[in-house]
């Protein structure tokens, strides 16, 4: 990582740590726990990482490794936006609510 | 061209990300922007798929299908009671694959990387990585009840955790100072396992809100830092908003508990020491008849429902929901006031009693619901106890003092629902039981809601 890389990296980490600041103090307790599943499954994104250490073919170790990564970051990502859908899907209004 | 191609694809999904949890400020936009996020990772993983520095598919695929079925199996299946439990699970996970990566890393390298600042943000995120993981396994064992959920304590505990701390951290700074070593990081590695596991030892399920976030928060981090080691900067985008939502979290949650971090972490709240604190209580406990509270409620004009988690341990949400239901339909008000640490995570009342068809315009926070106490006709506390203990406002003594809570003493009349004459975790007295404004009415919550749905109706 050169000097240039890093910098422009720091920036990214700064901005998206005010960015989430600012975008996460506005959810309501009332969605929290959908909140946190939904972190969760985007912190999922690890698995970019994941499959190309998986399929790189660096090791013998590195394959083992990246498949059980990738394994563990897809679960975390189909089943946190799954999950997520299933969640928010129960929150109604009361109009609607009445009408089942 | 190529490289074009993958880099637009993560662009495409960070702005996807920030939008779709943007999304979540409201619940009629948390739909739509959850879905628009799931576009955005389907872009990243495409993206990722046309590296060139891949040869091979077959674990990929292995990979993704496995994943994918699991992932699937527990989306659909898993109870929303049991979201806690799942979301600790997702924790390890997560924070696993980080650190999985990270080791695979520094073992390709040969323990010799780049520069230093790499070697840095590599045991950043391998430490971190390996801490949630075990932690998140504790937590998920304690929530799932396969371990006791009461804090696990010996002597010295602190002194010997700080310890530990200090030779995992000594042994991270000696590897950016000479690099090189495998035997020295896989100590490191395998500490930081063991870390995790003391560090949510001492931790009560009471107090799992906090720790949940905390988690939440270091799993977060892990796939930043993963993020710096490849350069990856959708990694370090999406790493930094679920490590700062878990950070908020926290926060907030200590803030209603009225607890500091480091209380929370070190303090084993609700074990044997702090459970004698608090003054006898004079005069008695009032009980009343369910024929009374029945009438009582059927001619109420406002009514609040305060749940805490022991609604959850009785499965009687639906039945709260149909008391609701047969009193707004005599024309009774109801609302329900959910105090910020109901359940076992943040936020999990809230999902608990949407699942049981309470509309979400019913659900009030705490700061909404309090000023309407004085002119609510029957508070209805249901298998909550700390969050409603009055010595919190009026007792500057007591271990809870300052925490905010629902006040329903200032309500004309309060039910308490409750199993027993015990105490709640914090393990302390409840002066509200004991005012003469409450009456208790013992048993078990959904069978007791069912009943009353049935006598309100004859009411």
């Amino acid at each position: 990582m050169s000097a240039d890389t890093l910098i422009s990296a720091l920036y990214v980490f700064v901005l998206a740590a005010f960015l989430g600041y600012q975008v996460i103090s506005r959810v309501p307790p009332l969605l929290h726990t959908p909140l946190m599943s939904a972190t969760n499954a985007i912190s999922g994104i690890s698995l970019v990482g994941s499959i190309v250490t998986a399929g790189a073919r660096y090791n013998t170790v590195s394959t083992i490794l990246g498949f059980i990564a990738v394994v563990c970051s897809t679960t975390n990502v189909v089943g946190g936006f799954v999950i997520t859908d299933r969640m928010l899907k129960m929150f109604r209004r009361k109009e609607i609510v009445k009408k089942d | 061209m190529r490289t074009y191609f993958i880099e637009f694809s993560y662009l495409l999904a960070s702005i996807a990300f920030i939008l779709g949890l943007k999304g979540m400020s409201h619940p009629e936009t948390a739909k739509r922007g959850m879905h628009l996020a799931e576009f955005g990772m389907l872009m990243a993983i495409i993206g990722t798929l046309m590296h060139l520095e891949i040869v091979t598919f077959t674990w990929i695929i292995a990979g993704l299908a496995i994943g994918s079925v699991v992932g699937l199996a527990m989306g659909v299946w898993v109870p929303m009671t049991a979201m806690p439990q799942r979301t600790a699970l997702s924790h390890a996970f997560g924070a696993f694959a980080a650190a999985l990566v990270g080791i695979s890393e520094f073992y390709r390298e040969g323990g010799h990387l780049q520069n230093r600042f790499m070697m840095g943000a590599l045991g950043f995120e391998v430490m971190l990585g390996a801490l949630t993981t075990t932690g998140s396994m504790l937590a998920f064992a304690k929530l799932q009840g396969l371990v006791r959920g009461t804090p696990m304590t010996y002597k010295g505990q602190n002194i010997f955790n700080m310890a530990l701390l200090a030779v995992t951290v000594g042994i991270f700074v000696y590897l950016i100072v000479v690099p090189g070593s495998m035997p020295l990081f896989f100590t490191m590695v395998a500490l930081a396992f063991v870390f995790g596991l003391l560090l949510v030892m001492p931790i009560g399920s009471a107090d799992m809100p906090v720790v949940m976030s905390l988690l939440n928060s270091y799993a977060g981090l892990a796939s930043a830092a993963t993020g710096f080691v490849l350069s990856n900067k959708v990694l370090i985008i999406a790493g930094t908003l679920d490590g700062f939502s878990g950070f908020i979290l926290s926060i907030l949650m200590c803030r209603a508990m009225n607890r500091s971090m480091t209380n929370v972490l070190f303090g084993a709240f609700g074990s044997a020491a702090t459970a004698t604190a608090g003054a006898e209580q004079q005069g008695s406990m009032r009980e009343v008849g369910l024929d009374d509270i029945a009438t009582q409620l059927a001619y109420a004009n406002k009514v609040v429902f305060v749940p805490g988690y022991g609604l959850a341990t009785a499965q009687a949400q639906h039945a709260v929901r149909e008391l609701a239901d047969v009193l707004e339909k005599r024309g009774v008000t109801v609302k329900y006031g959910i105090h910020p640490v109901a359940g076992r995570m943040p936020g999990h009342m809230n999902v608990l009693l949407a699942e049981a068809n309470v509309p979400y315009s019913s659900l009030y926070e705490l700061e909404q619901i309090n000023p309407e106490f004085p002119t609510t006709d029957v508070a209805v506390v249901i298998g909550a106890n700390d969050v409603v203990n009055p010595d919190a406002r009026d007792n500057p003594t007591s271990p809870i003092a300052g925490m905010p809570i629902l006040e329903v003493d200032r309500s004309k009349s309060v039910v308490v629902l409750k199993r027993g004459q015990g105490k709640g975790f914090s393990g302390l007295e409840n002066p509200l039981f004991f005012k003469p404004v409450t009456g208790m009415l013992y048993g078990d919550a959904k069978d007791t809601l069912t009943r009353l749905v049935q006598a309100v109706q004859h009411a």
